[in-house]
């Protein structure tokens, strides 16, 4: 068979190549390579639409879903696409750094308008590709730069991705406390004990709001009490905010914590996305913030981040930080964008109520408080491994093995067909 | 006392230093001949009629959405867009064994095939694989191998200077003393910075050396199309090369032959010895796609999947792809040239005449138009009579 092959090819190409090509082909570069497990994540969604259950629910990747479980797209996205179309602009490369237009907005945005940082011209801010492309540029610049230190100390359990992107850049990870499995709450003293003991200068991850995937945020005093302890610490704060607007609803209320942390004189690198807030999953737009010491300093940082950027993908993509920076710049269409981010929020805040209620009504004993109490897209139910597997086996509801559940793929229509599931394999 | 108090300031990346001291020049006169984006004759960016098109199809489809593409990319893209690489008829696309990866353009596609390679290519553990790149070569091609850990880029001979032409003899020397195994960038057509391309009879002697000696092969495509104005013919090697059984990669750019530079369009291709290594390379390369950016950005892949995909839409495309609105449709000459010109003229162009080129001579073809060629003729013409 193979030499049949190999003859059609000698006779379209016209040249005889020598025999000793059969024996090349018999072989292969990757012989070695193994079989990739699936992403655990992004896996779940494709289990999910191998299944022909008509009642499957998706509750595995974070994206928002309107009430009849479509994808939603926000009416300013569409306004500002349209404003977009008709301006005929040019498709020139961006500057390594980003669209001006929106780098601006997104620091304003995540640090307030009047924040003394912009002002004074200390942050460096970059467009990067979504809150992936953001951490791992971050990443990247730390393994470089920030040599005093390699451990990055990620809240327990944290987002996925977060380990294997700071691993490949090169640092180590470690974990403090976090979640509080007893009460699906915070554990603050777990917390404050664990972060006594990291050794100074490490690097410490913080989620803004809307923590992934426990969805269990502190509350002021205790953000306050945990800045104060991470200073005495002298440890360098990475904040992860790829939600702001979508826990509360509030988009100042949701950067509450990065802002206190800078007015504590903590020089915070801070990640944001816009996937969610602005439901612009496949655009990649997303920042990476430095605030600096000084202007001086955040010029001598633009620079070295740019030569991080340019070797991996050159400059970013233009079409979301587009949409985004018309959004974020023009006063009614971030007015309809507030209300549409309040509405994404709403809808999930509803959707907690809706599946305790049902919870409930199925005759559940639980205690299921914490999934009214836990905030942003996720959920973290409490169910063990064995139960989401039969959840996902019995009644095709997809999720994560930690049993994270996302909420914006809870409806009116499904969510009584999820308590039953729940409180099948949990009763 | 800051944390980043140690950092040095960055030597700025030259091709755009480049661009923004042309944009900050009061010279009426000043041209850009730096970053290689196509210009109309009036000196403006241009964007294809057909790209227009298509973005008001996807703007008014209320059926799309901005969700999430899988972490490989928009299949209809990737599929297509290694069609237009290998051929609509490439036996190993009919044999299953050509996969694709959608990145950040060429030097996305360029990242991740390094990434790979760097994990999985002779062992697991390339940081000491030699890759060898053309002298000269696109400058960024250095810095993506080594930021993907290889310790050692080498240059292989390319451009013989004296002769202002392919320095055969030294290439397939090179070829011939590079330790087995090593990768070898190759640009598929206009050599970019030189212009200059080997012709068929000299890829052909190049692809024997590399089969003999068990090189890598992992060719640039950024201006497939560009050329020539022909995309067969600005593909023969890349072509060649299949059918010659090398397992390789391939990394495509659509920046330029769909004029799209910004939104980052471009796409691993990768032909493999059978559909089940294909498969496990892929699995791997999800893995690297993840812990860089996720997803690709869905916009462009999609602009180029409609147009390569509709009847009219590819039609269209193919004539404009010689890239001069309304004339000619063959296109002799390359992309970019290499002048000659020593660094200190160079200087002497950039201050004296506003003229912007790269310190290597080599200039932008598509940056000269009707109404500046004469100055810049003049120019060059001044600064080799004053400037030794």
């Amino acid at each position: 068979m193979a030499l049949l092959k190999s003859s059609k090819i000698i006779s379209t190409v016209g040249v005889h190549p020598p025999l000793g090509v059969l024996s090349i082909r018999a072989s292969s570069w990757w012989s070695e390579v193994q079989m990739g497990p699936p992403d655990p994540i992004l896996g779940v969604s494709e289990a999910y639409k191998r299944d022909t259950n008509p009642k499957k629910m998706n509750l595995g990747v974070g994206a928002y879903r309107d009430d009849q479980g479509k994808p939603y797209v926000l009416s300013c996205v569409r306004k500002a696409e349209a404003q977009i179309a008709a301006k005929k602009l040019d498709k020139e490369y961006l500057a390594i750094g980003g669209l001006g237009d929106f780098t601006k907005a997104c620091a304003k945005l995540a640090l307030g308008d009047d924040n003394e940082v912009i002002k004074s011209g200390r942050n460096i801010t970059v467009q990067t590709i979504s809150g992936t492309g953001s951490l791992r540029i971050g990443a990247n610049f730390l393994s470089r730069f920030h040599t005093e230190a390699r451990d990055v100390y990620l809240p327990k359990p944290s987002w996925g991705n977060h380990t294997p992107i700071f691993r490949d850049a090169g640092m180590q990870l470690k974990a403090y406390t976090y979640y509080d499995p007893k009460t699906c709450g915070f554990d603050f003293q777990g917390a404050l004990n664990d972060i006594s003991k990291i050794p100074e200068k490490s690097v410490i991850m913080l989620h803004a709001c809307a923590h992934n995937p426990t969805g269990v945020d502190p509350r002021p005093e205790q953000w306050k009490e945990i800045a104060n302890l991470v200073k005495k610490r002298n440890l360098l704060v990475f904040f992860d905010m790829a939600y702001q607007g979508f826990a509360s609803g509030d988009i100042d209320r949701d950067a509450w914590a990065v802002r206190y942390f800078i007015e504590q004189g903590h020089n915070i690198v801070l990640s944001q996305s816009f996937a969610k807030n602005m439901g612009l999953y496949g655009e990649r737009v997303g920042g990476f913030t430095v605030v600096c010491k000084d202007a001086e300093e955040a010029k001598r940082v633009e620079s070295q981040l740019k030569i991080l950027i340019r070797p991996i993908y050159s400059n970013p993509p233009m079409n979301g930080a587009r949409i985004a920076a018309t959004i974020l710049n023009t006063p009614d269409l971030y007015k309809e964008w507030l209300g549409e981010v309040h509405g994404m929020a709403n809808r999930i805040i509803t959707m907690r109520e809706l599946l305790v209620a049902n919870l409930k009504k199925e005759g559940s004993t639980q205690n299921w408080q914490h999934v009214i109490d836990q905030i942003g897209m996720f959920c973290f139910t409490g169910l063990k491994p064995e139960q989401v597997a039969r959840l996902t086996k019995e009644f095709s509801v997809y999720m994560t093995k930690d049993g994270r559940i996302s909420m914006a793929g809870v409806t009116s229509g499904n969510v009584g067909y999820l308590a039953q599931g729940i409180h099948a394999v949990t009763k | 006392m800051s944390l980043f108090g140690e950092v040095p300031q960055a030597t700025p990346v030259a091709v755009f230093k480049l661009s923004n001291d042309f944009k900050e020049d009061p010279n009426p006169k000043k041209v850009n001949l730096g970053v290689g984006a196509y210009r109309t004759d009036e000196g403006q960016p241009w964007v294809l009629p057909v790209v227009k098109k298509v973005e008001k199809i996807i703007v008014e489809d209320n059926s799309l959405n901005h969700e999430y593409l899988p972490i490989l990319g928009l299949p209809e893209f990737r599929s297509s867009a290694s069609k237009i690489a290998l051929g609509e008829d490439s036996p190993a696309i009919q044999e299953n064994r050509v996969g694709a990866v959608q990145c950040l353009g060429g030097t996305g596609a360029l990242k991740m095939g390094a990434e790979f390679l760097r994990r999985w290519y002779n062992g697991n553990d390339n940081t000491k694989t030699p890759v060898y790149v053309s002298a000269p070569t696109w400058e960024n091609h250095n810095a993506v191998f080594a930021n993907a850990g290889f310790e050692d880029v080498r240059p292989y001979k390319y451009w013989d200077a004296e002769k202002r032409g392919l320095d055969l003899d030294g290439f397939l020397g090179d070829l011939e003393s590079a330790p087995k195994h090593s990768i070898f960038v190759l640009h598929a057509c206009a050599h970019n910075p030189t212009g200059t391309d080997p012709t068929h009879v000299e890829w052909m002697q190049v692809a024997e050396v590399m089969k003999r000696r068990k090189l890598f092969v992992f060719f640039d495509s950024a201006y497939q199309g560009f050329a020539s104005g022909c995309l067969d013919k600005d593909a023969w090697a890349v072509r060649y090369f299949v059918t010659q059984g090398f397992e390789m990669f391939c990394a495509q750019s659509f920046s330029k032959n769909f004029g799209l530079y910004n939104e980052r369009v471009g796409n691993l291709t990768i032909v493999a010895r059978d559909s089940d290594n294909l498969k496990r390379v892929l699995s791997q390369m999800e893995k690297i796609v993840r812990v860089t950016w996720s997803n690709p950005p869905s916009q462009g892949a999609r602009l180029v999947a409609i147009t390569l995909n509709t009847p009219e839409l590819f039609a269209e495309w193919l004539t404009a792809g010689s890239g001069t609105p309304g004339t000619h449709t063959t296109h002799t000459a390359d992309r970019h040239s290499f002048t000659g010109l020593n660094p200190k003229q160079v200087q002497y162009m950039i201050k004296e005449r506003s003229i912007y080129l790269m310190a290597s001579g080599r200039i932008n073809m598509c940056g000269l138009t009707t109404k500046n060629i004469d100055y810049v003729a003049e120019s060059i013409h001044e600064t080799v009579v004053n400037v030794q």
